[in-house]
């Protein structure tokens, strides 16, 4: 395969894109010219506007099509590449059995004002996601949900009370980086109440996060869009049992 | 179009719904809330906060509950305490009870249980000023049902859009925008976090995450904007925001005297998705339906959140049960059938085989079942996975069923639902699909009927039957603990935890809620204002 590529339309190597914006103008000639350039500007040459439609007296719509001259790098792509092995649920519990000799424990909650628990459920519930049931279901996990709107000082004192391996935080909502905030906000909520040794491994996840930023956040590892249920029980297993041998 | 159902059937479902019910009414009467004594205060005209932002409403009976309690009411301790500042010549001003209120929150009120030839004397004076408000409630009604002969809404299903920026001044051009972009409801989202206030926020506010916040001035700004696009698009646009978490009552009140027409209410979702305690939910929504009733407002239910965080097909009949129990205790409210926007949603997977035909199915029941409520349609939300071409195509056919099945709210899908806060682009194109389907296919629901020994009309008995196996379970072991044993949307909330409940207050005997005795006394039926089912 080659290492350099270009947007496929219908032919290799042609560069093909479709876009679509809105420019706060009213739709006339001068507004399609507008998109166009707009286009250009963005590296696509030539640039079909292709659909032009006013919303209302002061916005237009648009759809252009056209050949990108941008050039991807394959080389140059960076990426989190999952580095622990996936787990089956019976490999799990029998992991933590053998390994930590009692349930693994898991505190989650949505954190902050968010109370989109969609996220958080999905990983914990029993029901589960895209067919994987829950962590609640594994053997070998203790869970924990505590739901929508946790204040951070709560998550913390639970998160103590009940001697949890990990939190997990899910954030959905990321109005005015509210997701970020709440973040920042709660990894320094567990830096202040735990020594490190002892602090819980920090997880969050939920559709907006980027998943390189975990540094930077103060979190052990950020799950995006997407994540299974399996991925984030795998990783608590490599993460807190350990890499040991069966 | 209507599918197929027992009415022996029907009616054991209705039956049982209302025997479940029975004990938490009981409940229901022998408490009050500090929210809902807030509301009878608000009724009574009280508004304003202090220089803390502590509305005034808070004040007066967080004194008055310090003082003797609140198991008689706020109201008798109040107007007695009215009585006693005008005998001994406390300047009073224009507004009495602001006056009172900031006296009591500066801790130079006495307040006692008035006795004898006293209480009676605080009755008639509490019923006076409870009456005034309601008062004000009747001319809202009046001037919507004069506005709606003038701009009447000749379609259905209504399209109903979702408005939500945190700042009331945004929101007021977006909303004008989507009204003249063809829709007939405005909900106000609101800001998250605010169900878990225990008071409402005052004035016009800028400042929300992911929605704005009810207040009473936010209340008055957009129903004014909509009066202003109502009149210039000859269409009466309606406005929709929510009486829902611990501050139900008092937003239902407020809503009451500043003309909303619609509000989210639903009897269970406060205690299941936000863990507010359930007999403060239970008793906080009676006031809040009879205040709804008296409105001419139409409530509508979430049994659609349900189905997000369960299996929209496994559960389909949590939402018939949740239903028929949302009908029920709003019937003891005094609700009527056009008021009753019953909830459920498009959530079914769309890579099961026949999904369409399930979706149809269902939405035929609650149609069947609920013949005269206006029922609200949402959209699919958890299926949406980002693929803007297949949720705009997903949309599409939840717009089909909608108009197929008679829908009377339809709350208008976003192809960008889990990507963004919808563009102005996206709503747009979200509009252009409403209209495209209700144009071409607004009327097919009359050329058919489907089979009653076929997929849909079998399916819909099914969901029937476990509903009804459902409410058997749920009536035989009572209704609190089928909660607290998460029947509903797999959320455990048991009577005695949860958010609010030290402001659950055991009724004394001779308690007295002024707004609840005006809203019982008989009156002249009003005329009906809600959409042809």
């Amino acid at each position: 395969m080659s290492r350099v590529i270009r947007p496929y339309g219908d032919a290799t190597g042609d560069g093909m894109v479709q876009v679509s914006f809105t420019l706060p103008i009213p739709h006339d000639k001068r507004a399609e010219g507008a998109a166009a350039q707009l286009a250009n500007r963005m590296g696509i040459d030539p640039a079909l506007v292709v659909h032009a439609r006013a919303m209302g007296p002061d916005f237009t719509f648009f759809v252009v099509y056209g050949r990108v001259n941008h050039l991807v790098e394959l080389d140059k792509v960076v990426v989190v590449e999952r580095d622990f092995p996936l787990l089956a649920p019976k490999e799990v519990n029998a992991r933590i059995k053998a390994q930590l000799r009692r349930p693994l424990v898991v505190v989650g909650a949505c954190i902050g004002t968010d109370a989109h628990t969609v996220g958080i459920d999905a990983i914990l519930n029993i029901k589960g996601f895209a067919g994987e049931k829950g962590l609640e279901y594994y053997a070998g996990f203790e869970v924990h949900n505590l739901g929508a709107q946790v204040p951070v000082p709560e998550l913390v004192a639970v998160a103590g009370e009940v001697r949890a391996d990990a939190v997990l935080v899910s954030q959905v909502v990321t109005q005015r980086d509210a997701h970020l905030h709440n973040t920042e906000e709660m990894t320094a909520a567990f830096r202040e109440a735990f020594p490190r040794a002892r602090r819980p491994v920090l997880v969050v996840g939920g559709p907006r996060f980027d998943e390189s930023m975990a540094e930077q956040l103060g979190v052990d590892r950020i799950f995006g869009r997407g994540t299974t249920p399996a991925e984030v029980a795998s990783y608590l297993v490599h993460r807190i049992v350990g890499e040991g041998r069966r | 179009m209507r599918v197929a159902l027992d009415p022996v059937q029907v009616a054991r479902a209705r039956g049982l719904a209302a025997s479940a019910a029975q004990p938490v009414l009981a409940i229901t009467r022998e408490h009050t809330t500090v929210s809902i004594e807030r509301a009878v205060l608000r009724m009574a005209g009280l508004e304003g906060a202090d220089a803390e932002g502590i509305p005034w409403v808070n004040r007066l009976v967080d004194a008055v509950a310090e003082q003797v309690g609140l198991q008689h009411g706020v109201a008798l301790p109040v107007w007695d305490a009215l009585a006693a500042h005008r005998r001994s010549g406390v300047a009073g001003g224009a507004d009495p009870l602001l006056t009172l209120a900031q006296r009591a929150a500066a801790g130079s009120v006495q307040f006692r249980i008035p006795q004898g030839r006293a209480e009676g004397s605080a009755r008639t004076a509490a019923l006076r000023a409870a009456r005034g408000g309601v008062r004000r409630v009747d001319r809202q009604r009046a001037v919507r049902e004069r506005l709606l002969a003038r701009h009447p809404v000749e379609h259905q299903p209504w399209v109903y859009l979702i408005v939500a920026t945190g700042d009331i001044h945004e929101d007021v051009p977006q909303a004008q925008a989507a009204a003249r972009g063809g829709a007939d409801v405005i909900a106000v989202i609101r800001s998250t976090g605010q169900s878990l206030l225990d008071y409402v926020p005052e004035g016009a506010t800028r400042e929300g995450y992911a929605g704005t916040y009810a207040t009473q001035e936010n209340f008055r700004i957009m129903r004014a904007a909509l009066d202003d696009v109502s009149k210039e698009l000859g269409r009466y646009v309606r406005l929709t925001n929510y009486a829902s978490g611990l501050c139900m009552p008092e937003i239902a009140t407020l809503a009451g005297l500043e003309r909303l027409d619609m509000m989210l209410n639903d009897s269970m979702y406060g205690i299941l998705f936000r863990d507010i305690n359930p007999i403060r939910t239970f008793t906080d929504q009676h006031f809040a339906r009879q205040v709804h009733a008296r409105a001419g407002i139409i409530i509508n239910t979430g049994e659609d959140n349900y189905l997000t965080t369960a299996d929209a097909v496994d559960a389909a009949h949590t939402v018939t049960v949740s239903q028929l129990l949302n009908e029920h205790f709003a019937k003891q409210a005094g609700l009527e059938d056009w008021q009753l926007g019953l909830g459920h949603a498009f959530e079914i997977n769309p890579d099961l085989p026949d999904s369409f035909r399930l979706e149809l199915a269902h939405a035929l029941l609650a149609r069947t079942l609920f013949p005269d409520a206006p029922l609200k349609w949402m959209p699919p939300t958890k299926h949406m996975t980002g693929d803007i071409f297949r949720g705009y195509l997903l949309d599409a056919f939840f717009n089909l069923a909608g108009v197929l099945t008679g829908q009377g709210i339809l709350l208008v899908g976003m192809m960008t639902e889990a990507v963004v806060t919808p563009w102005l682009s996206d709503r747009d194109l979200a509009l252009q699909n409403v209209h495209y389907v209700m144009n071409a296919a607004g009327r097919l629901g009359e050329d058919f009927t489907p089979a009653d020994d076929g997929f849909i009309a079998t399916r819909a008995r099914h969901v029937l039957d476990e509903a009804v196996a459902l409410l058997e379970r749920i009536d035989a072991d009572g209704l609190l603990p089928a909660i607290a044993d998460g029947t509903f949307g797999l959320m455990k909330r048991p009577a005695d935890k949860g958010r609010g409940l030290d402001g659950v207050v055991a009724r004394a005997e001779g308690y007295c809620n002024p707004v609840t005795e005006v809203l019982d006394e008989p009156r002249p039926a009003p005329r009906v204002a809600g959409p042809r089912p």
